[in-house]
């Protein structure tokens, strides 16, 4: 029987849509059954357009920066952008996948993607938001199958 | 070595030479041999790790420079 991974997706920001996609689509690759239960800001993960997706310099004072850069000058609008625009340019250039394309290999090797159906109603989500094959659960189908996981991990 | 299928993933990164390994894999028969090309300094320990559990074998790897070889053979289900 193959192991299992179960993974709660938190975050919507560009650089926290990586841990959850690169853990689900390498251990489908390794034979997991895998399922990742997306609540609150992770839902936006699965809309079905994720390009506009931003990383924030503000409130991370561990994100490296070009030049050391006060919180007062990143409250300046369009530096948000700027540094979504900057990540994006680094990813391209080190050959790393797009959220897009791993989210992508995750369909297509059987990785379960879960809406959480209260935080769905709560931001008043549609069902058409998503990109296809999503499903929808609770608490308790989470726990159907992380109860039996070999991995369970909170991003 | 003798291989029946070649992957270029050099120039990759973390996780998608093991994604491509994945799909190339599935395109040949148990037991043939499939090459990676890689650049991702990661492949190496990665690599390993991939056939470990998995099952796949792998029979060789080379370092050339900054690039990596590596020589998989499809494992055999009973």
């Amino acid at each position: 029987m193959s192991k299992k991974l179960a993974l709660i997706a938190s975050k919507g920001t560009l650089d926290w849509a990586y841990p959850p996609f690169i853990l689900a689509s390498t251990a489908a690759a390794l034979d997991y059954e895998v399922q990742v239960f997306f609540t609150f800001y992770g839902l936006t993960l699965l809309k079905k357009d994720i390009s506009d997706l931003k990383v924030s310099p503000l409130g991370n004072p561990g994100m490296p920066m070009p030049v050391p850069m006060p919180n007062l000058v990143q409250m300046i609008p369009g530096m948000e952008s700027m540094a979504t625009m900057m990540m994006k340019q680094k990813i391209a250039s080190k050959g790393v996948a797009s959220i897009e394309d791993l989210r992508a290999a995750c369909l297509e090797s059987g990785v379960k993607l879960i809406a959480c159906q209260m935080t769905v109603d709560l931001f008043d989500f549609k069902p058409e938001d998503f990109v296809e094959g999503v499903e929808f659960g609770g608490a308790a189908t989470f726990f159907e199958f992380a109860g039996e996981s070999d991995v369970n991990l909170f991003i | 070595m003798d291989f029946q299928k070649e992957l270029d993933a050099r120039g990759l990164n973390c996780p998608l030479p093991i994604l491509r390994c994945k799909k190339a894999l599935a395109e040949i028969t148990d037991g043939q041999v499939l090459k990676v090309m890689a650049t991702d300094p990661g492949s190496v320990k990665d690599f390993q790790a991939f056939c470990k559990q998995t099952g796949h074998e792998l029979l060789s790897l080379e370092t050339h420079e900054k690039e990596f070889i590596f020589h998989i053979r499809k494992q055999v289900k009973p």
